[in-house]
């Protein structure tokens, strides 16, 4: 399903224009090396989640692309130009802040047309576009309040039209949705999305949230301490995941070490055919790729399979997650659609194309 | 949560402190604004206007309140232009030196006042240090006589004193701005300069205040400052009272002087922490 999409999402990328060129860009605080050689293309009316942990230099690099930070090394280019010499109040670039950083002692309308002011415009033309950025967040009726007066949710459209009134060629965010309860977190993430296919302009989105990256996002670059680990589309990423740490880090997997020698893979006692090169292997399988045998039509053909034991299952509404154990002392995880309480022994099942190579992630320190 | 007797327990010392060592005196001040001097120098206990007459009818009076208004707006003025970009250097970038320097602003405050109005007393006079400097530099032939014992003595030295606190409060709203909201100005395209006066000033706003309030409270009050280096034309309300309260021996006139004076700042104090609150946003 994911691999006939793929080519579809590369061409389509391919066809735009590169806007943004992140070349070779390291950044120590001190002595800690936050960022180390990151390199990034981002395409025009690209949305562009930059994936990591707390600490993995995510919000670091989006500040290095506003302006805020200086980087030791490396050059960030806009169409061609180099950006990161120029001030933050030189760059077509906005932001869109983690806690919003509204003015307090403006109104909601003065707030968002305040990059309009600054830049001088006409005062016909900053009070048209301000009311047409308030009825694209649909915060016409708050106008006249102060940011203090209103919700953490509304402050987040304000600070967005804040930012997009100014006709940015690019807009950061960092972890904007953060500060929102659950539900209104996913209200946010379908209208940030829509509403960034309706303006058209390049989204750069900062969040240590997985599954935010994959609801948004054209492409994830997963960043894993200074250093980009890989950079795909969200299905890409999904089922062909380059390490050890993607894998594992977006969604749930299991890692299976073994060998692979003359054109067959060995796991414990799991065996299958592949066209790899010789030596330890390193797999990705996912837990729902693990199928239990249906008892009247058998096995698939190429399937690999294996018998295995429950020891524990967990629910998780649609789907339940189960520990399996192997005869060799193998735990798997496998997702299921929810049954009746299953016990004991099961028949399961794989294909071989569902366990990915993937690469040790280096130690980084 | 607590007992009754416990509660009464706590609250009566400094019930009482404020009683006896405020109210009191307070109240006795009252009186005597209204009692009178008899011609054998005694004091007496009849109720009258006269001393509140006295003061708007006699020209010395409200002359030197003006002018004592006048050097506390001066001070004022000066103590804001002063503090206010070294409250704004100190907050924005000291950076690792900013406790350094915010000690070296509270230090003087250790000093006495005392020594410190001497101190302008050795600078500003005619064989002070700037004459004796301003001869020897062939700029002026005789000493200036200006510089001591007039209003412009008055005006630096408590300017000098009450400077520090004019940058405290401004130093503290200034501290408390989030860094982000300058970082925001900035990214929607304002400079430097835009940033400064449609962000961090008006965010300061309250600090500027309390500040002019202190320099301007401080310095209308002040009676050292003008006594030591004020000269005739430098001086000041307070130094009347003490001149009422003592040689001259009229306490009710004195009395009633104090009370206008103690109206005026504490109106000045309540309108100022009303604009306060209008520009605080927190």
């Amino acid at each position: 399903m994911a691999t006939t999409t793929e080519p579809v999402v590369r061409s389509a990328r391919s066809g735009l224009q590169e806007l943004l060129s992140i070349r070779n860009i390291a950044k120590s605080f001190g002595k800690t090396r936050v960022l180390r050689d990151i390199s990034l293309e981002i395409a025009e009316g690209e949305f562009l989640t930059i994936l990591g942990e707390s600490g993995s230099g995510k919000t670091t690099l989006l500040r290095i692309i506003a302006g805020f930070e200086n980087a030791n090394s490396g050059e960030i280019l806009m169409e061609g130009e180099r950006l990161d010499l120029l001030p933050p109040y030189r760059r077509r670039v906005n932001t869109v802040f983690q806690h919003y950083a509204l003015f307090p002692h403006l109104t909601v309308e003065e707030n968002v047309g305040y990059g309009l002011r600054v830049a001088k415009l006409p005062k016909a033309e900053i009070a048209a576009r301000v009311t047409e950025a308030l009825a694209m967040v649909k915060m016409t009726a708050f106008a006249k309040s102060k940011p203090g007066k209103i919700s953490g949710g509304q402050q987040q459209r304000i600070a967005l039209a804040r930012a997009l009134v100014n006709r940015p060629r690019l807009l950061l965010l960092d972890e904007p949705l953060s500060a929102l309860d659950a539900n209104l977190r996913r209200q946010m993430q379908v209208e940030l999305k829509s509403l960034q296919r309706e303006v058209g302009i390049s989204f750069v989105f900062v969040t240590h949230d997985q599954e935010e990256a994959m609801v948004m996002s054209d492409r994830v670059a997963l960043l894993r301490m200074g250093e980009l680990e890989q950079v795909a589309s969200p299905r890409e990423i999904y089922s062909h995941p380059a390490t050890a740490y993607t894998a594992q880090f977006i969604g749930h997997t299991n890692l299976l070490r073994g060998e692979i020698r003359a054109g067959i893979a060995r796991c414990n006692s799991l065996s299958w055919k592949v066209g790899l090169p010789e030596g330890p292997a390193l797999f990705s399988l996912r837990p729902e790729n693990i199928r239990i045998v249906n008892p009247e039509t058998g096995s698939d053909v190429n399937a690999v399979t294996f018998r295995g034991k429950i020891q524990h299952q967990a629910f998780h509404g649609a789907t339940e997650l189960l520990q399996v154990v192997c005869a060799d002392g193998l735990t798997l995880s496998v997702r299921t659609a929810t049954r009746e309480t299953r016990q004991g022994d099961l028949a399961l099942e794989f294909s071989p194309t569902d366990a990915v190579l993937v690469r040790e992630s280096p130690e980084r320190g | 949560m607590f007992s009754r007797a416990y509660r009464t327990a706590i609250t009566l010392p400094p019930l009482l402190w404020v009683a006896v060592f405020l109210l009191v005196p307070y109240a006795l001040l009252l009186c005597y604004s209204f009692w009178s001097v008899s011609p054998s120098q005694t004091i007496t206990h009849s109720w009258t206007l006269d001393n509140y007459r006295e003061l708007f009818r006699v020209n010395v009076y409200l002359q030197t309140l003006f002018r004592s208004m006048w050097i506390a707006a001066r001070v004022m003025i000066f103590s804001l232009l002063l503090g206010y970009p070294l409250a704004y250097y100190l907050s924005f970038y000291a950076g690792a030196r900013k406790d350094l320097f915010y000690q070296l602003v509270i230090i003087p405050l250790w000093v006495s006042y005392l020594v410190r109005a001497y101190a302008w007393k050795t600078i500003l006079g005619s064989d002070g240090v700037l004459n004796t400097l301003l001869q020897y530099l062939h700029l002026t032939k005789h000493p200036l006589e200006f510089l001591l014992y007039s209003p412009f003595a008055v005006v630096l030295t408590l300017t000098h004193i009450y400077t520090p606190f004019a940058v405290l409060p401004i130093y503290a709203a200034l501290e408390h701005i989030p860094r982000n909201l300058v970082e925001a100005s900035s990214d929607l395209g304002a400079s430097p300069l835009q940033t400064f006066w449609r962000v961090i000033f008006p965010l300061s706003i309250p600090g500027v205040l309390a500040g002019a309030t202190f320099a301007f409270v401080l310095s209308l009050g002040d009676f050292l400052a003008p006594l030591l280096l004020g000269g005739p034309s430098g001086i000041m309300i307070s130094n009347i009272v003490v001149s009422l309260f003592g040689a001259a021996y009229n306490w009710p006139l004195g009395a009633a002087i104090s009370l206008c004076m103690l109206l005026l700042v504490v109106s000045l104090l309540f309108l100022s922490e009303k604009l306060e609150k209008k520009w605080s946003f927190r």
